[in-house]
Parts: structure tokens; sequence; C-alpha cells
């Protein structure tokens, strides 16, 4: 039926079909998304509860913008920017806010975050808001405006600011948008769902993306293996190929869908390593992020909610719902029936890149797409691993051309720095590699723990770094004391001197004198005068002052050393005030260490 | 609440273990089992079932000594590949020590000292073969069962089962047989002998009608034709890639090729022969794969494969021994790691010409 979908598809559009390139390796796992694809998107129902995790997308994490206790509307801001990477999170449903705490969300780690916990009303009462007066001819600043506004990450699971992506620096020209509605994980389906009821939102999504980038051309990939959706988009997209909007059918090879393997599919451009698509003038958003650009543009709706596929044969009523974020994820699988005498194996996300879900208690966020709960055998456990036989299928495999059994052999054997070698950091974990190993090594959690010792080290590096600052510090601080020290029994010795030869002169001289000579002075004149005026404890002042000299070249040393780094007020005149400022200095740079320390951070976020 | 199994991804496996690799391999050898079965008799079979067993008890002690478990590994099947390939590799009435020691030589030195499956840089099978034409030359070249299509022009027989086990276990040959009645010299060794000799040129053996059959070696073409059969089947069914067979067999082709035909046809034989003579589709399709001792990447596997075919050539028309897989494969075999280095795929986003990063940082720290 699709072949000849196909071939009609060919005749409609005639001289637009589009040429398509391939990706290296890549598998062909089963599908098995029809259980999920038997009815229409159904509404999931509002919990009494929801928990919505400040960190929902990639980035630092929002800071709350409600109190305990406050009254939310749907729609309301709850949590702000914090920094330049970051999103906005709103009030799913209208409620109270009853708590911020940390509480269970759906990470691999199984840890807690912090989350706003909102006792929703049952009202559902929309906060008042309003789309574009004019969203066909909006101008593109405000498209970025109501999309930061609206907190939109991907929604195809990386979770970044859409925001974020659609500033591009004027230097990069932006040629190309890809919308990637390839889908390819088995099981999941929330995508085709909603290319197929939503296709309109999608495409004038992907248009204001477009806008907003100012880009030439949006294609839209979508796998083989949904015929329906294609042609849905299809005649959706029919009245905008004039403007470079145009869906291409690519196959559906895992991991097609991966952002790299899309563009090469579509371009056969590659992404440079390390560098992101806009240095080759392409960006890649999902179509369920176009859909919810569309939501913030036309009817200024935040992104409160999104689809998910509730799938695995220990589901009932497996399909795609439309839930609210914060839901915990127990009430949703509860809502489809599942049966949790049944369930073996529960996952967030596809079976190829999805991880196990610890807590029902953990609430919808943003990124999770899909939940299967699977009964035994339905998913694979891999027996125990036998020793590598370099048969190179993983080489075969992988997308990105690399060599998952070399990079095996170093992870194993901890030789990070030939991890690298053979780019470790190219890797984008789609698990082709384990998932033909006939061995069943579970390579990917190798490279992933190459990957997180590599950094563990740079940290490490980092930390080490610190504390040896901290250490010349601590001995700049040693000297420092012992110099005071030896200043302070100096003036001591001085004025007990004084004091003495007052005391021998006090019956010849008169009573001003002696308060002449209780004046406050410098050091150095008090020593010189210790010295002329004492000649038996000559030895000890001398040796005092000779004390003072190798600290200062000591000071001094160390400003030397301090000015190679970088140039800094050199402030010799006095003593004191030349401490302060070092105290000064040494906590300025650690504020810019921490500062810089955060740049690294949003760096990475970026990347 | 609930405890669910916590796995990591993927959570999806295809079937194919490295198990049934090796099962799969072994299923294409049966029809070249088969037809030598047929040319040699009894000793194919006896052969077969010793070394699988030897293999078996060998393999079984030295994971005991090595406080491995021994179940899953039998279960993976390489010993039996291991031991099979050399079976079929030695003379069909080879003595019982024999196997014995190249068995041992195979499991024991070639493998398990070396770590196991997976860790070993040479071809077991090949290690042992090498091993044992080197020490027992006599016994390597001059025990082959003279092949039943040649025993009306030979006047030679073959041996039943009994007789069989009774000659490779104990020495001991039925009454009124001698040695010479059941044995005659490989195609190979038979070419190489009277060609080295000088005593006869390629036209002259040709006339004897003995040695040259359709394709190449009396008999021991059919040999050949089977395990090629074998290997396509392994290629369609993935078990091994094409690109070490194809570069093995196209360079032997192309070698003898200029040297048979153009230099010098009436001292060299055709490639034809080349390729279907002695062990040259066992080797290209089943010893020179192996794995684990051949190079993982497709130019590496390319080169690797080119290797082994000149090498065959040489040793074949220059060397000392009438057949030449196992020295041409172990010589291949030392060159894995560089090959494997030096032929690295361009990864996805960089460029032909670049570095890799490791590199980029040793030089940045110089």
């Amino acid at each position: 039926m699709s072949e000849s979908l196909t071939r009609k598809v060919t005749q409609q559009v005639g001289q637009n079909i589009r040429k398509i390139f391939s990706f290296h390796g890549g598998v062909k796992p089963p599908h098995r998304k029809s259980m999920s694809l038997q009815h229409d998107i159904m509404q999931g129902s509002i919990p009494p509860k929801l928990y919505l995790p400040l960190a929902q997308h990639l980035g630092q994490a929002a800071t709350p913008a409600v109190k305990v206790g406050d009254k939310v509307l749907k729609g309301q801001l709850i949590a702000d920017l914090d920094g330049p990477i970051s999103a906005r999170i709103h009030a799913p449903s209208s409620g109270t806010v009853v708590a911020i705490t940390k509480l269970p969300i759906p990470h691999p780690s199984a840890l807690t975050a912090e989350c706003i916990v909102i006792e929703t009303d049952g009202n559902d009462e929309w906060i008042e808001h309003q789309g574009a007066a004019t969203p066909q001819t909006i101008a593109r600043e405000e498209i970025r405006h109501y999309v930061e506004q609206a907190g939109i990450v991907g929604l195809g699971g990386a979770v970044f600011p859409s925001a974020v992506k659609l500033d591009v620096s004027p230097d990069k020209k932006i040629h190309t948008v890809v919308i990637n509605a390839a889908e390819c994980e088995p099981y999941i389906t929330c995508d085709d769902m909603l290319m197929r009821e939503r296709a309109e939102e999608v495409i004038l999504g992907a248009r204001l993306i477009q806008k907003a980038l100012n880009a030439k051309s949006c294609l839209i990939g979508i796998e083989d293996n949904k015929p329906e959706a294609y042609q849905i988009l299809l005649k959706a997209t029919a009245n905008y190929s004039q403007d470079g909007v145009q869906v291409v059918q690519i196959p559906a090879i895992y991991p097609a869908g991966g952002e790299k393997q899309l563009i090469k599919v579509l371009t056969d451009i590659e992404v440079p390593t390390q560098g992101l698509p806009t240095d080759v003038g392409i960006i890649c958003h999902n179509v369920g992020t176009a859909a919810a650009v569309y939501r913030a543009v036309y009817h200024g709706e935040p992104l409160i909610s999104r689809i998910i596929t509730l799938t695995g044969e220990a589901v009932k009523k497996p399909g795609n719902y439309e839930a609210l974020f914060g839901t915990p994820l127990g009430f949703l699988l509860d809502s489809v029936e599942y049966d949790p005498e049944q369930v073996h194996r529960l996952l967030i996300g596809g079976p190829m890149m999805g991880f196990g879900l610890t807590d029902l208690r953990a609430p919808l966020i943003k990124s999770c797409n899909c939940i299967i709960a699977a009964v035994n055998n339905e998913l694979d456990t891999p027996p125990p691993a036998m020793p590598c036989i370099r048969c190179g299928r993983c080489a075969e495999s992988c997308p990105m051309s690399l060599l998952p059994q070399q990079m095996y052999w170093f992870s194993k054997a901890r030789d990070l720095e030939k991890v690298q070698d053979y780019n470790i950091f190219d890797c984008i974990e789609c698990g082709c590699c384990s998932y033909v190993c006939p061995s069943n090594i579970p390579l990917v959690q190798y490279f992933r723990y190459a990957k997180s010792e590599i950094w563990g080290d740079e940290s490490d590096k980092q930390k080490a770094d610190l504390a040896r600052e901290r250490h010349e510090f601590q001995e700049i601080r040693k000297v420092r004391a012992k110099a005071e020290k030896a200043a302070a029994a100096a003036k001591r010795k001085a004025a007990l001197a004084k004091k003495k030869a007052a005391e021998e002169k006090k019956k010849a001289l008169s009573e001003a004198e002696e308060a002449e000579g209780n004046k406050p002075e410098s050091k150095k004149t008090a020593t010189k005068e210790n010295n002329t005026a004492k000649k038996n404890d000559s030895d000890k002042t001398e040796s005092s002052s000779a004390e003072e000299d190798p600290i200062k070249a000591a000071m001094q040393r160390v400003k030397e050393k301090k000015a190679q780094n970088k140039p800094q007020p050199k402030n010799t005149d006095n003593l004191t005030e030349a401490q302060q400022k070092q105290i000064e200095e040494v906590d300025a740079r650690r504020a810019k260490t921490n500062e810089s320390d955060k740049e690294k951070q949003e760096d990475d976020a970026n990347v | 609440m609930p405890m669910f199994n916590i796995q990591s991804s993927p959570h999806f496996k295809p079937a194919l273990t490295v198990s049934q690799i090796m099962q799969g391999v072994l299923l294409a050898l049966l029809p070249g089992i088969m037809v030598m079965f047929w040319l040699f008799g009894w000793g194919v079979l006896i052969n077969l079932i010793l070394c699988i067993t030897l293999a078996l008890i060998f393999e079984a002690a030295s994971l005991k000594l090595r406080n491995r478990p021994i179940e899953p590994y039998l279960k993976d099947y390489s010993a039996v590949l291991t031991a099979a390939l050399l079976a079929l590799a030695l003379p069909p009435l080879a003595p019982f020590w024999l196997l014995a020691i190249g068995i041992f030589f195979a499991i024991i030195i070639a493998k398990q000292l070396y770590g196991g499956l997976g860790y070993n840089p040479f071809n077991p099978a090949m290690v042992a073969y090498a091993i044992l034409i080197i020490s027992f030359p006599t016994e390597m070249t001059t025990y082959w069962q003279s092949p039943s299509v040649l025993h009306e022009q030979l006047n030679t027989q073959s041996l039943g089962l009994l007789a069989s086990l009774q000659f490779q276990l104990f020495g001991q040959l039925p009454e009124g047989l001698t040695f010479d009645s059941l044995t005659a010299a490989t195609p190979l060794d038979t070419v190489k002998t009277l060609l080295g000799s000088g005593s006869s040129t390629i036209s002259e053996i040709k006339a004897q009608g003995i040695t040259f059959g359709v394709l190449a070696g009396k008999g021991v073409e059919w040999v050949n034709l089977a395990f090629l059969a074998g290997g396509l089947w392994m290629i369609y069914k993935r078990y091994i890639n094409w690109h070490i067979p194809v570069s093995m067999l196209a360079t032997l082709f192309f070698m003898s090729l200029v040297f048979g035909y153009v230099v010098d046809s009436d001292s060299h034989v055709s490639p034809m022969f080349q390729l279907f003579s002695g062990a040259t589709m066992l080797g290209a399709f089943f010893i020179a794969t192996d794995p684990i001792t051949a190079a993982t990447t497709i130019k590496g596997r390319l080169i690797f494969g080119a290797g082994i075919g000149f090498f065959i050539y040489v040793i074949r028309a220059w060397g000392g021994y009438p057949d030449a897989i196992a020295f041409a494969v172990l010589i291949m075999n030392m060159v894995v790691p560089l090959l494997d280095y030096y032929t690295q795929p361009r990864v996805y986003g960089h460029s032909k010409n670049e570095q890799s990063q490791g590199e980029q940082l040793k030089d940045e720290q110089v």
C-alpha cells in the first residue's frame, strides 16, 4: 500500500521530489508502533497534584517565581529564566502552590530534584493570554520573544531551550531549517499522531521557525514507516512549496532521527565535529516543538503539556495522550489501565536509548515522549557479556563511523587519552553497537563511563589548580603572618627599649621630651632609634630587620609571579595596604573562577 | 513501590550471538566435509571427532585452571570450530598423536595462554598447523589418503571405519595392505615436486592425467567448490564479510595470472589451479575470516586479505612448502594491529586529513 502511495506522491509533487542521501551504518530494530496507533490522541485528566521540576531543560534550572501558598492560574509563570540558557516553566493547571521541595524526577540517576508542587483546584482556569495579532506577518524578533515567553524547549528529547536556538549570531547565515519528523525509535508514535491530527499546527510552526531564522528552505524529514502522516503533511504543505517547505520521506533506519544523521540524509552535509548545525547553516527542530511554537505565537499559550506515548504489552489501552507536565507517571499509567503485576520492565523513552523508571511518583516532564510498560520477554535482557571477538559489527553499524570495538578496549583499560584518540566524544550513544554486538557487550555503557571519567578528570584538574592556588595563598599568608609578628615584636622591643632608655634618662630629661618620645613613629625609625638607643640588643634587632628583607623579597616574588598571570596595580608603599589588596584580589579571583566555571557549564550546555 | 528490572539501553537485542555465529560457520563447513568424506573416507570424520573431543577437553581443563566459568565458554563453539578447521587441514590418515599435539598447540598455547577467546593474536588452528608441518613434515605431507576418484588409476583403496580407526590410533594396517596402496601426494605437492626438480613441465604433468582435474587438482577441486559454496552462504547470512575472501582470492588470481600465464605458463600453474587446489577456499572463507585474528576495518580487511593471497602465491611458487595458507595467515596476523591503526575510517563530521583529537592535544602540549 505504501509503495503505491509513494508513486502517487511522486506524481503529485512532480519535479519537487528530492534526492536523499544516506548515513553510515544504522540498524533496523522492530518498529512495534502499531499498538499505540489504534486511536486518536486522548486528553489526560488533571491529577490532584502536579510536580514541576525546575530543571526540565538543558542549561540552568529555572528560578521559582512563586512561593508556597500562592494561587496560580493555568499558564501562569511559576519559574523564570536563570541565565542565558534556561527555560520558563508555567502552571499546567490552576491551583495552589503547596510546596517547593526535592522530589523524585524521571532521570536515569533516580535522584531527586527541586520541584514546585501545585495542588490543582479542578477548575483548570486559564490566565489571560493572547497570541500575536497578525501572526502571518510577525517580525522575526517577536517570534523568538513568544517562544521564550512560552518556555518552549526541544520536544524531541534533547530539551534544549528553543528560543536560544532561534537566536543565531548574525555571522551565521541559516539556509535550511530541518524539521525532525523521523521518530526513529521503536514504540514511540507521539510525533506520528501529532502530524496526523495537527499537521496544520506543525506546518505553521515550522513556517514561524523558518521565518525567525530567515531560512530559505524548510525540510521536514519523515521515516517511510509513517505513510499516513506523510500523506497528511504533503497535503498540508501543498500551499507552501513556493516558500521552500518540503516534506521528505526517508528510509526507516535507526537512528535516522538523530540530528546529525537526519541532516546528512536530507542535505548530504555533515555537522562538523564538536560543532553545531548552525556552523553549516542548518538548524533542526522537532515536529512537536514546531507545534508548540505555533501555539505560543498564534494563541499565546505557554508549553504546559505534551503528547506522550503510553505503550507496551502491560498496558491495556495503549495510545497517545496529551498530558499536563507534572502529572505523576504512575497516574498516567493508571489511566491507561496498566497491569502492575505483569510489568517486567518500565522504560522512559524508546527501547534504544530510553532508561528504566524507578519511581512511579516521578512526574511527566518536557523531555518524556514515551513510557513503555513491557511484560516479561517483551524487551530483551542480554545474557552475560562474552569476550569481544573483534567481528567489527559495531563499526559497521555505527552511524558516526566510529570504531566502537577499539573504544571499548581502551575504555576498559581506562586509557582515556587513547579513547579520545578514537573520537569518543563524537559518539551519540544511539546504542547501535550494543544492539548488534554478538558478545552482548554493553558498549554504550563503557562509552558513557569513559566520557564521565574524562569529564571527571578534567574537573579534578580544575580542582587541583584551585587547590594549588589556595596553597600558594596560604603560603603567602604564612609569610605575611610571620612578617607581622616580627614587626610587632620589633615594635614592642623598640617601645620597651625606649621605655628603658626613657626610664634611664627620666631623671635627667624633662616631661616634654618624654612625651615626644612616645609619639607614633614608623618601624624603621623605631628600629634605628632602638639600634642607637640600646646596643646590647643590637643582635636581635639586626636579625629582625634581616628577617624582614627575605619576607619582602618573598612577597615581591609572589607578586611578580602573579603579575605574570595578569597585570595588576602594584602597591608596595604601604605594607598593610598591600596585604589588604591581596586579600581583595584573592576574593575577586575566586569570584572570577566561579563565574568562568558557570560560563563553561553554559558553553557545555550549548554544545 | 514496585521494583522494576533496571538495565542500560539499548533494551532490544537481535538474536545473533557469538555462539550462533560459530555454529553457522560450522554448518557452512558441512558441504566441504561431505565432499572430503566422499573423497578421503572415514579418516576425515575420525579426525573431526577426535580433534573436537580433544579440543573440548583441553579447553575445559585450561578454563578450570584459569578459574573461568567452563560452560559458557564451551558453549560458544569457538573451540569446536578451531578443532574442525585444524581437522580438515590435516591429512585424513594422520596418526592420533599428531592430532593431539596439534590441538594442544591450538587450544592451550595459541588460544588459552593468550587469554582465551578474543585475545589470541594468531589464528589457533593455523599456529597448530604451522608447528605440525615444521615438526612432522613426513606425516603432514605423505599421510594423505588417495582420493576415491583416483582409486582405479592409481590402484589404491580407502580404509573402512574400523581399519581407519585402527591405523590412526595404533598405526596398524589391515593385512595385505601397504601404506603406498592407500596414499597419494596432493596435487599441489606433486606439481611442486615435479616442477621444482625440473623433471617435468606443466603440460607433461597434465598429460599423465592424474594430477589435473576439470578446474584444478583432481578431487580437491570438488572440496574447494564445496567450501566456496559454504563461504558464499556465510556471506549471504552475514556471518562473514566479503572483503577478506574476495581480496585474498583476487590477489591470488592476479598473481598467478601474471606469473602463470603471462610470464611462463609451462613452469607455473594456472590461476584456476591456484584457486581450487589445496586449502585455498577453506582458507579464504573459513580461516582468514576468523574475526579475532583478522583486521577489523574495511580497508584493513581488504589489505589483510590481499596480503594473505600474496603470501600464498609467493610460498606456493617459490617457497619450500606445497601449500601456504597457514604461513600466509600467520604473517598477516602479525600486521593486524598496524592495519587497524592506519586504516581507521573517517568519522562523521571530521575532515579527511584531520588529526585525531588526541594527537591535536599532544601537539598543543608540545
